[in-house]
C-alpha cells in the first residue's frame, strides 16, 4: 500500500536526489506555520494550492470562557479569552496569513473548528491514498484512512505552500500485525501502546508503519486513528492502515468526500490500494492481540509503559548501561518506585482529551463509566472534546451532563492539557492519567508527571482516585 | 533560507542523555514566537531543572562550544522546528549521536546545524576523549564526512549525510529553489492526477 501511494506521487526525482513529492492535502496550525507564510511572502510567493490547505487553531486556544463580562458568541457560548499576548499574536499571525493567501480556516468560534487531526476527517478532508502533511508530528493519525500522511518541519510547510511538493527519500517499511481478538476493557490505546513499549520510542525510525492482522480490523475509525495517531512515538514517519469498508462507511456523506459518481469511481480506486498478498516489509512485529491488557506508562518517553498490573521495571535488572540510567532519571522524575505496579497510585488530575483520544467514541467510554459516579475528591478532570462537532455530538447524547454530574469539567474544543499552551496544564509535581500521546518531562506543564492509558482506564482513575484497572470496575463500565 | 556548512573545528560539549525529545530541548510554551531568533535561552531550559547539578552545557568549559555531543534517538518528539533554531541560536553548529529522530535530522539540516550520526564504537571513543578533556579540538569536515578529534588527531571517525543534503549544505542550494525550478514537471503531474475539466 506505501509503495502504491508513493509512486502515484512522486513527481520527479534526480539521481542522488530525494524524490520530489506531491501533496495532496496540507493541513496548517498557529504554531508551526508563521514563519514558513513569512518566508513565503519574503520571496514574493504565494500559497499554490490553496484549495488543497486546510487551516485551523487549536493548540494556544483557550479551553474555557474566561471572561463572561463581553456577552456571548452567537451560539451564546461565552466568548473564550486567549491566555496571553504571544498566543493571541500567533493566532491572529495565522487568520491574516490565511486571509491574505485564501487558505481555508476553522478558526476559533468557527462550527467547525478542533483540532487539526481530528477535523480532517471529521469534515472528509482526508481520503485513502492522499498524500497528507501537516507542521505537526501526529499527522500520521491520517494514516488510518490508508492515507501515506506524515509530520513536517516549518521550513517544509514553507516548501510545501509554495510548491504543493516535497524533497522526500523513501522510507523503509514496517509490517505491526496485531492477530487475535482484544479482550473486554482493552482498547486502540492499549494496542498502540503496546507496540511502542515492544519496540521502544526509536524503535520505528525511518521506517512507515502499516498496521494489520485481525485485531486491527475489527477496529472502528476513530479507534485505527487512535492507533495511527501514536506512530511518531514509535520514531515512526507514518502509520497506515489498509482501507476497507469500515473506512468508506466512515467518509460517505462527509462534507468534503466525494458525491454521487465520483464517490463509485474512489471508492473502486481506493479498493486497489491494500497491500498485495505476498508483498514483503523491511521489517515486522506481530503482537497477539488476545494477550493485550490496559497499558499505563510508568516513565518519561511513551516507550517506558506496561500491562496496568505489571510491577515497574527495576533500572538495576537492565543489562545496558545507558538504559539504566535513563530509566533511573525517568523514574526519578516521576516519583515513581520500581518493582511494584502502579495499582493504586493517587493521581492528580485526568486528562481526557487529544487527537489521540478527543473523538466522540473516546467520551462516550469516559462517559460510561463516569455516568452515576462521582470524580474522587481531590482530583481535577478535564474532559476536552477534539472538535466542535465532537462536542455537539457528545452534548445531543447528554455525555456533557453525565461529565458535569459527576464533578468533571466540560471544556471547548482545543489541544488544551496535551501541550499546556493555552494554560491548561499541571502544577509542578502533579501527577496525571491522560489520554494523551506525550508523557515527556514537563509537557503537560512544567513539573507535571504525565501516566498515558486509555480514556477507560483513565476514566476508572478519575472515579477512584488512583490508578486503576478498569477491568475490576463495576461491569457497566466494560465496553 | 540558504544554509550552508562546510567545515567546522570548534570544542564540544557532552550531553549524555538519549532519547532526548524536543520538548526538553524547547518547552512547548516557548513556541509561540512567529520568528525563528531569540530562543537561545530557551533551549534545555526545563530539562537542566531535572537533570541535576552541574548541568553540562553551563560549564565553564561548555561556553562557546559549537559542537553538542548526546546520546541516541536525540530530537524524537514533535517535529517543532524550533529545537534546531534554538539549537543554532544558542551557538551550536553541529549535533553528534549514535542515532536521531527523523523530523529532527530533516529540520537540522535545513538549518545548517549539521546531524553527524556516528557508529557507537567511534561515539564512545569520542565521549571518552572529551571527558578526558573537555576542551580538545573537534573539526567535521563535510566533503570528506570526516570527525576528527584533537591536533594531531587521536581519532577519525566517519560518518555520512544524506547525498543530497550534503550538495546543499556544501554548495549553499537552497531547497525551495530546488523545488521551484521542477514547477513546470509539478504542473505536468497535476494535470495528469487531475484529468477532470
Ligand atoms: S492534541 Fe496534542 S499531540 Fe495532538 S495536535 Fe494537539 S498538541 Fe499535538
Amino acid at each position: 500500500m506505501f509503495a502504491k501511494i508513493w509512486d502515484a506521487h512522486v513527481v520527479h526525482q534526480d539521481d542522488g536526489a530525494p524524490a520530489i513529492l506531491a501533496v495532496d492535502l496540507h493541513l496548517v496550525h498557529e504554531v508551526t506555520s508563521p514563519q514558513a507564510f513569512a518566508g513565503l511572502v519574503r520571496r514574493g510567493l504565494r500559497v499554490r494550492r490553496p484549495d488543497r490547505t486546510v487551516a485551523t487553531m487549536d493548540h494556544s486556544v483557550p479551553t474555557v470562557a474566561r471572561s463572561t463580562g463581553g456577552g456571548g458568541g452567537d451560539d451564546g457560548r461565552a466568548v473564550l479569552t486567549v491566555l496571553d499576548d504571544a498566543g493571541k499574536i500567533q493566532l491572529d499571525t495565522l487568520a491574516r496569513n490565511c486571509a491574505a493567501h485564501d487558505v481555508r480556516l476553522f478558526g476559533m468560534g468557527s462550527a467547525q473548528q478542533g483540532i487539526v487531526h481530528v477535523i480532517g476527517p471529521e469534515l472528509g478532508f482526508t481520503h485513502p491514498g492522499m498524500t497528507i502533511v501537516c507542521g505537526d508530528s501526529h499527522t500520521s493519525t491520517h494514516g488510518a484512512f490508508g492515507a501515506l500522511a506524515f509530520g513536517i518541519g516549518t521550513s517544509e510547510v514553507e516548501h510545501v505552500l509554495a510548491t504543493q511538493c516535497l524533497l522526500q527519500r523513501r522510507p523503509r517499511t514496517m509490517r505491526v500485525t496485531v492477530d487475535g481478538r482484544l479482550a473486554a476493557g482493552v482498547t486502540a490505546k492499549d494496542v498502540v501502546l503496546a507496540f511502542i513499549a515492544r519496540v521502544g520510542t526509536g524503535g520505528a525510525t525511518g521506517h512507515v508503519l502499516e498496521y494489520a492482522g485481525a485485531a486491527i480490523r475489527a477496529l472502528d475509525m476513530e479507534a485505527r486513528m487512535t492507533v495511527c495517531n501514536m506512530s511518531i512515538e514509535a520514531g515512526a514517519r507514518a502509520g497506515m492502515i489498509a482501507p476497507d469498508d469500515t473506512t468508506f462507511a466512515y467518509l460517505a456523506g462527509r462534507a468534503h468526500a466525494p458525491t454521487g459518481a465520483a464517490w463509485d469511481r474512489a471508492v473502486a480506486a481506493w479498493r486497489g490500494l491494500p497491500t498485495d498478498a505476498g508483498a514483503s516489509f523491511d521489517a515486522e512485529v506481530i503482537l497477539d492481540g488476545a494477550a493485550l491488557e490496559p497499558m499505563i506508562t510508568y516513565g518519561t518517553n511513551p516507550g517506558m509503559g506496561g500491562p496496568i498490573g505489571a510491577p515497574v521495571p527495576d533500572p538495576d535488572a537492565l543489562g545496558d548501561a545507558d538504559e539504566r540510567a535513563a530509566l533511573r532519571r525517568a523514574l526519578a522524575y516521576m516519583q515513581v518506585e520500581p518493582g511494584r505496579p502502579l495499582l493504586g497510585r493517587a493521581v492528580d488530575v485526568v486528562f481526557v482529551g487529544s487527537c489521540t483520544n478527543g473523538r466522540l467514541s473516546d467520551l462516550r467510554t469516559a462517559a460510561a463509566v463516569m455516568r452515576g459516579r462521582k470524580v474522587a475528591p481531590g482530583v481535577r478532570a478535564l474532559i476536552v472534546p477534539g472538535s466542535e462537532a465532537v462536542a455537539r455530538a457528545a452534548e445531543a447524547e447528554g455525555l456533557d451532563q453525565v461529565f458535569k454530574d459527576a464533578g468533571a469539567e466540560w471544556r471547548t474544543p482545543g489541544c488544551s492539557m496535551c501541550i499546556a499552551m493555552n494554560g491548561d496544564q499541571l502544577r509542578p509535581g502533579q501527577l496525571a492519567v491522560s489520554t494523551s500521546n506525550r508523557n515527556f518531562e514537563g509537557r503537560q506543564g512544567q513539573g507535571g508527571r504525565t501516566l498515558l492509558a486509555s480514556p477507560l482506564t483513565a476514566a476508572a482513575a478519575a472515579v477512584t482516585g488512583k490508578v486503576t484497572d478498569p477491568r475490576t470496575l463495576a461491569p457497566e463500565a466494560a465496553v | 533560507m540558504t544554509a550552508r556548512f562546510t567545515t567546522l573545528t570548534g570544542r564540544g560539549v557532552l550531553l549524555l542523555a538519549n532519547d532526548v525529545d524536543t520538548d526538553q530541548i524547547v518547552p512547548a510554551r516557548f513556541l509561540k514566537v512567529t520568528d525563528k531568533a531569540g530562543l537561545g535561552d530557551a533551549l534545555f531550559c526545563d530539562f537542566k531543572n531535572s537533570y541535576g547539578a552541574d548541568f553540562p552545557l553551563d560549564r565553564p568549559a561548555a561556553v562557546g562550544a559549537e559542537v553538542l555531543v548526546v546520546g541516541k534517538n536525540f530530537g524524537c518528539g514533535s517535529s517543532r522546528e524550533h529545537a534546531p533554531w534554538a539549537l543554532v541560536a544558542a551557538g551550536f553548529r553541529a549535533v553528534v549521536a549514535p542515532s536521531f529522530a527523523d523530523i529532527f535530522r530533516d529540520n537540522a539540516l535545513k538549518n545548517g546545524l549539521l546531524p553527524v550520526a556516528l557508529a557507537d564504537a567511534d561515539h564512545a571513543a569520542l565521549v571518552a576523549a572529551l571527558t578526558a578533556d573537555p576542551r580538545i579540538a573537534l573539526t567535521i569536515d563535510l566533503a570528506t564526512e570526516q570527525l576528527t578529534v584533537g591536533a594531531p588527531s587521536s581519532l577519525r571517525a566517519s560518518f555520512t549525510v544524506d547525498p543530497f543534503a550534503r550538495r546543499c549544505l556544501l554548495e549553499g542550494i537552497d531547497e525551495l529553489g530546488y523545488l521551484l525550478s521542477h514547477l513546470a514537471q509539478i504542473e505536468a503531474h497535476e494535470r495528469a492526477q487531475e484529468p477532470r475539466a
